[in-house]
C-alpha cells in the first residue's frame, strides 16, 4: 500500500522487484497433468497477457496465483510471500491480489455499492463511510456510479463486469488478475470492459490477464505468454509473438483465433 | 525454444493424487480426525449389521406349528419371530378377502403394478394412456367385486391389505389429478370469484392435517347426505383423499404454469387461440412436462399418507399388519410385522423416487441442449 | 427515429369501453361464468347444509358450543397445566393444544439440528459418512410416518419393565414406562437464571448490533465474545448464585415396581417425538443440502479472492444466499411437523386431535369437534404462512 501507483508507473520495469515468481509449478487434477513445470516471472508494474487454447491450463495458472487452486509441486511467490498452507500468508496475498472472473461472480443479494464495500469493511477494517466514498470513486472510474443502489441482477453483463473490476480495485490491490473477463459477454459489451481495463493499465497496475483479445494484448501488454497443454510454449513482446510465431502450436492457435474473428 | 514445438509428455501424477490409495486418502482419511471418524463409523456399521443378522437370521424362528408361539417367546427378543409373517402374510396382503378367491386380489395388485410401469414409460405418454387407465381400473373393479363372468360376489367390507392401499392411492391420483389442473388454472384465472374459490379450497385443505379430513369423512359426512342415502366408508375416505391430494397437486401444477415463460402465453394469444385451445394445446402440455418429477414426489407422499386410514379403521396394508398381531398368540411381534410392511412400502416408494430422479436428470439434460 | 416530439394522443386518458350486453363482450362472458360457478358451489353447500340441519333434528343431536363448559370427565395422562377429569371440556382441549405444541416445538428444534447435521454430512468429503447419511435420507423418506410411529411404539412396548430397565448411564432408564432422565428440583432461582439467560441473549444481540454500527463508523472490528460470555453465562450464574445457588439433583431411582423422581418422557410422547424428528430430519437434510449447493462455487471463490476469511465468507456471502433457498421449504416442513403431530391419536398420545375426537364421541357433536380441530390448525398454518410471505418478500433477490 505504501507504493503509490505513480511511483510504480515511473519505475523502470526491467529492474523492478518481481511481483509474482513461479518456479517449476506442477499441478494435477486427479491423474490429469494440468500445469507442467511452469516458471514465470512478473515484474512490478508489468502487464502480462496469457493466451492459449482452451484446456491449456491458463486459467488454472492464474487461479494458483491467489491460491483458489493449490499447486502440488514447485513454488509460487507473490509480493515476496511464499504460497503455502500458512493462512496468514494466504490472507496477506488475497489482500494484495484482486481478481476478476469470467462469470463476474457478483453477490446477487447485495447492492452494487455493498458488493464493493464488503471487503474494505470486513477485511481492511475501513469505516463504512470511507469505504462507500472509495467505492463511489471506483464506480465512477468504471463509469457506472448511477447504478450504485441497484442489484447485480438489474445490470447488463458489461456493467456487471465493470462492477466486478471496481469491487476488486476497492481493495487497492498491487496486482490484478483477469480470468477471461470478456468471454461471457455479448460483442457490444466487450468494448466497454476492455476500455476499463486499458484505463487501468495506464495507471501502472501490475496485471495478469487471461484473454483472447489480441487488440488489447497489442495495446497494453508488455509481454505475451502462450500456453498449451499445461506448459509455457512461447513468450515475448506482443508484436514479436503474434507476427513471428516460432512454434507450430502457436501458429495453429493464431490461425484459429484469426479465423474466429 | 525449438524443442518446445513438441509437447512434453505428461508426467504421471504422484501416487498421493491418483489411484485407489488416493481415493481412500481423500474419501476416508483426509486427516487424523477424518480417519478416526471413518474407522469408528465403519466399526459401528459392522457391529450393528452383525447384530441385525444375528437377530434377523441366525437366531430367528421361521415357522411354528399351529399358532404355538412358545418357541418365539423363549427367544426373549434375541431373535426375530418371522413365523408371524409365515403365518399371517396372506392376511397382511389380502385382509379378510375369501381365502380361495385371493388370487383375484393378487391379480389386481399385478394389474396395478403393470399400470404404473406402463405409465412410467415416456413412449406411452399419449392420449391412449387414459383409455388404458380406464380399462385397467375397470378390470380391477370386476376382479375385486365379482358377481359377473362366473366370479363370486365379494362385498367391499371384505377387501383389505395391499390392494386397498393401491386402490386408495391410484383412484385418488386418477381423480385428484384432473381436479388439480382445474383448480390450478382457476387460481391463475383473471375472474376474481373463481380465483377466490380456488384459493380458499387450496389453503383450507393445506392448512389442516389429513386426519381431520378423514374424521370428517367418517363421522361428519353421513350428516351431509339426505336421510336413507348412504355411502360406504371406503368411498368416503377415498373422497377425502382425493380432495386432499387435489389441493397439493394443484400447487405443483401451478408451479409449472408459473415457470412457463410469458412469451408462450403471448405467442398463443397472438395466434388468436381461444382460452381453452391455448390452455390445452400450448400451456398444459409444456407445464405438465415440467412438473412431472415434483408430481411423482407428491404422489409418493400421498401413497404413504393413505396409511392414515388406519385411524378411521379402514383395512389397508398397515391396518392389516397391525390387526395381524392383535390375536393374543401373536402379540408383541410388532417389530417383525412393521419391518415387513415397511419393506413393501419401501419397494413402491423407492422405485418411484428413483424413477423421478432419473426423469428429472433426463428432462434437465433435454433442456440444456 | 424522431422521438423528440411526443405524440399528443398518448397524453389522453384511455376511453372507457361501454359494457354491451352481448356474448361477444369478454367482461360479460367473465361475469356469466363466475355466476355459473359460484351458483353451483352455493347450491351444493346449501344442499349439504339443509341435509345436515334435517339430520341433526331427526337424530336429536345438540348444536352449538355449550358443551365446552360442561364437565369433561375424560382422564388425560400427561398435562403441562393442572387438570383433572372434573374440569371442563374447554380446559381439556387446552391441555390437548398444549400437548400438541409441546411435541411440535421440541420436534421442530430437534429435527432442525438433526436434519442440518445430516444435510451437511451428505456433502462431506468422508465417503462413509456421506453414504451413511444418503442411505438414511432415502430410507426414512420412503416409509410412511405412521408406520414409523407404530414401529417405535412397538419397540418401546417391547422393552422390559422398570425392574429390568435398560440402564445405559447413571440416572438414565429406558423401559416400557418410557424414558427417565436425571433432572434438578426446579426452584425460583432456576426460573430467574432462565430469565437472566434470555435477558443476556437480548443484550448480546443488541451489543453485537451496536458493535457493527460502530465498526461501520471507524472501521475497527470489535470482539463481541467477551460480552457474549458475560451475558450468556455470567448473568444466569449470578442470578442463580444470588438466590443461594440451590442445586438438588433429582435422579430417578427404582422404588418397588416403578421409578421415583427424575424427568419422564412417556412412551407415547417419546415414540411420537422420535418418529417425527427422524422422519422430518430426512426432508430437512435434503433442503439444507440443496440450499448449500444452490450457492454457486464462483460466489465462494469471489469472496475468497477479496480476502475474506472462511468464517466471513460463510456469514456474509454463502449463508444469506443459501437461506433464501432454505427458509421457504423449511417452513413448510415445520408446518408438516405440526400437522403430522396429529398422528399422536394412533399411539395414544393425547394431543388436540385425540382429545377433540374423544370429546366428539362423548358428546356426539361431530361438527363442532371437527371444527375445533380445523380451526386450531388453520390458525397455526395461516399465521405461519402469512409470516413466510412477508419474509420472502423481504429477502427476495432483485433482478431485471
Amino acid at each position: 500500500m505504501s507504493t503509490s501507483m505513480e511511483a510504480v508507473a515511473s519505475a523502470a520495469r526491467a529492474d523492478a522487484p518481481p511481483a509474482i515468481l513461479l518456479d517449476k509449478v506442477n499441478k494435477w487434477y486427479g491423474a490429469m497433468h494440468v500445469l507442467r513445470d511452469v516458471s514465470l516471472n512478473v515484474a512490478l508494474g508489468e502487464r502480462l497477457v496469457v493466451c492459449g487454447p482452451s484446456g491449456s491450463g491458463k486459467s488454472t495458472l492464474i487461479r494458483c496465483i491467489n491460491r483458489l487452486e493449490t499447486h502440488q509441486e514447485g513454488s509460487i511467490k507473490v509480493d515476496g510471500i511464499e504460497l503455502s498452507d500458512d493462512l496468514r500468508a494466504l490472507d496477506a496475498i488475497r489482500r494484495e491480489v484482486g481478481m476478476v472472473f469470467q462469470s463476474f461472480n457478483l453477490f446477487p443479494h447485495l447492492t452494487i455499492l455493498e458488493n464493493c464495500t464488503l471487503a474494505p469493511i470486513w477485511v481492511r477494517h475501513m469505516p463504512k463511510a470511507e469505504a462507500e466514498a472509495l467505492a463511489m470513486q471506483y464506480l465512477e472510474r468504471v463509469k457506472i456510479p448511477e447504478q450504485a443502489k441497484k442489484y447485480p441482477g438489474q445490470l447488463s453483463g458489461g456493467q456487471q463486469q465493470r462492477v466486478a473490476i471496481a469491487r476488486a480495485l476497492c481493495m487497492k490491490p498491487k496486482i490484478m488478475l483477469f480470468d477471461e473477463p470478456t468471454s461471457a459477454l455479448d460483442p457490444e459489451m466487450i468494448k466497454e470492459v476492455l476500455e476499463t481495463m486499458v484505463g487501468l493499465a495506464e495507471t501502472g497496475m501490475t496485471m495478469v490477464c487471461v484473454t483472447h483479445e489480441m487488440g488489447f494484448a497489442r495495446q497494453v501488454a508488455d509481454r505475451v505468454v502462450f500456453m498449451d497443454r499445461g506448459e509455457i510454449v512461447e513468450q515475448g513482446a506482443p508484436n514479436d509473438v503474434f507476427e513471428n510465431p516460432r512454434t507450430d502450436r502457436l501458429k495453429l492457435f493464431l490461425s484459429q483465433i484469426l479465423r474466429g474473428h | 525454444m525449438s524443442d518446445a514445438a513438441i509437447p512434453s509428455p505428461a508426467r504421471a501424477a504422484p501416487i498421493t493424487l491418483v489411484g485407489p490409495i488416493a481415493w481412500v486418502r481423500t474419501n476416508l482419511f483426509s486427516g487424523w480426525f477424518s480417519g478416526l471418524f471413518s474407522l469408528l463409523l465403519l466399526f459401528l456399521i459392522v457391529k450393528w449389521a452383525m447384530g441385525f443378522i444375528e437377530w434377523g437370521v441366525i437366531n430367528a424362528v421361521w415357522s411354528v406349528p399351529n399358532n404355538q408361539t412358545q418357541a418365539c417367546r423363549e427367544l426373549k427378543g434375541t431373535g426375530a419371530c418371522w413365523a408371524v409373517i409365515t403365518e399371517k402374510h396372506r392376511f397382511i396382503l389380502f385382509g379378510t378377502y375369501p381365502y380361495e378367491e385371493q388370487w383375484r386380489a393378487f391379480l389386481s395388485i399385478l394389474i396395478f403394478i403393470g399400470l404404473f410401469i406402463v405409465s412410467a414409460q415416456r413412449v406411452f405418454w399419449r392420449k391412449e394412456l387414459g383409455l388404458v387407465w380406464v380399462g385397467a381400473l375397470t378390470a380391477i373393479g370386476i376382479l375385486m367385486w365379482g358377481g359377473v363372468l362366473g366370479l363370486n360376489y365379494v362385498p367391499q367390507e371384505r377387501w383389505g391389505g395391499l390392494v386397498i392401499t393401491l386402490i386408495l392411492a391410484t383412484f385418488g391420483l386418477a381423480f385428484a389429478f384432473p381436479l388439480s389442473i382445474l383448480v390450478a388454472l382457476g387460481r391463475r384465472s383473471k375472474l376474481p370469484a373463481i380465483k377466490a374459490l380456488c384459493v380458499l379450497y387450496v389453503e383450507l385443505i393445506r392448512g389442516v392435517p389429513l386426519i381431520s379430513l378423514l374424521f370428517m369423512a367418517s363421522v361428519m359426512f353421513p350428516l351431509f347426505l339426505p336421510e336413507g342415502m348412504n355411502v360406504d366408508k371406503l368411498l368416503r375416505a377415498q373422497i377425502a383423499i382425493i380432495l386432499f391430494a387435489g389441493a397439493y397437486l394443484a400447487e405443483v401444477v401451478r408451479g409449472g404454469l408459473q415457470t412457463l415463460p410469458r412469451g408462450q402465453y403471448e405467442a398463443a394469444d397472438a395466434l388468436g387461440l381461444s382460452y381453452w385451445a391455448k390452455t390445452g394445446l400450448i400451456i398444459l402440455p409444456q407445464a405438465l412436462r415440467l412438473v412431472i418429477p415434483p408430481l411423482v414426489n407428491t404422489f409418493i407422499g400421498f401413497f404413504k399418507d393413505t396409511s392414515l386410514v388406519l385411524i378411521i379403521g379402514i383395512f389397508d396394508l398397515l391396518t392389516a399388519g397391525k390387526t395381524a398381531i392383535i390375536e393374543p398368540a401373536w402379540q408383541g411381534f410388532g417389530i417383525e410385522v412393521y419391518l415387513t410392511v415397511g419393506f413393501i412400502y419401501f419397494c413402491f416408494c423407492f422405485a418411484m423416487s428413483r424413477y423421478s430422479q432419473n426423469l428429472e436428470a433426463e428432462l434437465n439434460r433435454h433442456r440444456v441442449r | 427515429m424522431s422521438q423528440t416530439s411526443i405524440d399528443p394522443r398518448s397524453l389522453r386518458a384511455p376511453p372507457k369501453r361501454p359494457i354491451r350486453l352481448s356474448w361477444a363482450d369478454e367482461r360479460i362472458r367473465g361475469i356469466f361464468w363466475q355466476l355459473v360457478v359460484v351458483g353451483i358451489v352455493v347450491a351444493i353447500v346449501w344442499w349439504l347444509w339443509s341435509n345436515t340441519v334435517h339430520n341433526l333434528e331427526v337424530r336429536r343431536i345438540a348444536t352449538g358450543f355449550g358443551f365446552l363448559n360442561r364437565e369433561a370427565g375424560l382422564p388425560i395422562a400427561e398435562s403441562l397445566i393442572n387438570y383433572s377429569p372434573t374440569n371442563t371440556y374447554l380446559r381439556a382441549l387446552l391441555v390437548g393444544l398444549l400437548n400438541t405444541l409441546k411435541v411440535a416445538v421440541v420436534g421442530i428444534i430437534l429435527a432442525t439440528v438433526f436434519g442440518t447435521l445430516i444435510g451437511i454430512a451428505r456433502l462431506s468429503k468422508n465417503w462413509v459418512l456421506r453414504t451413511l447419511s444418503a442411505t438414511y435420507v432415502e430410507v426414512i423418506r420412503d416409509l410412511p410416518l405412521l408406520l414409523q410411529l407404530l414401529f417405535w411404539y412397538a419397540i418401546l412396548q417391547g422393552l422390559p419393565g422398570p425392574r429390568q430397565a435398560l440402564h445405559p448411564a447413571e440416572g438414565l432408564f429406558l423401559s416400557n414406562r418410557g424414558l427417565k432422565l436425571p433432572w434438578i428440583q426446579w426452584e425460583g432461582a432456576h426460573s430467574l437464571a432462565l430469565v437472566a439467560f434470555v435477558l443476556g441473549a437480548v443484550i448480546t444481540f443488541f451489543y453485537r448490533r451496536q458493535a457493527i454500527v460502530r465498526q461501520m463508523a471507524d472501521g475497527m472490528p470489535r470482539a463481541t465474545w467477551p460480552v457474549a460470555l458475560v451475558c450468556l453465562a455470567g448473568l444466569p450464574l449470578a442470578a442463580w448464585a444470588a438466590l443461594g445457588a440451590p442445586f438438588t439433583p433429582d435422579i430417578p431411582a427404582l422404588r418397588g415396581f416403578n421409578f421415583q423422581g427424575g424427568l419422564t418422557l412417556s412412551p407415547e410422547y417419546f415414540a411420537l417425538l422420535a418418529g417425527l424428528v427422524m422422519y422430518t430430519s430426512g426432508f430437512i437434510a435434503e433442503i439444507v443440502r440443496a440450499g448449500i449447493q444452490a450457492v454457486p462455487n464462483g460466489q465462494r471463490e469471489a469472496a475468497q479472492a477479496l480476502g475474506l476469511r472462511p468464517g466471513a465468507v460463510l456469514r456474509l456471502v454463502v449463508l444469506p444466499q443459501a437461506l433464501r433457498v432454505i427458509v421457504p421449504p423449511m417452513t413448510s416442513q415445520y408446518l408438516n411437523i405440526t400437522k403430522n403431530s396429529s398422528l399422536a391419536v394412533a399411539i395414544g398420545y393425547q394431543d388436540i386431535v385425540s382429545i377433540a375426537n374423544t370429546t366428539l364421541n362423548q358428546t356426539g357433536q361431530a361438527i363442532e369437534g371437527i371444527a375445533i380441530i380445523m380451526l386450531v390448525y388453520l390458525t397455526i398454518s395461516l399465521s405461519i404462512s402469512g409470516f413466510m410471505n412477508w419474509y420472502n418478500a423481504r429477502i427476495a433477490l432483485v433482478e431485471r
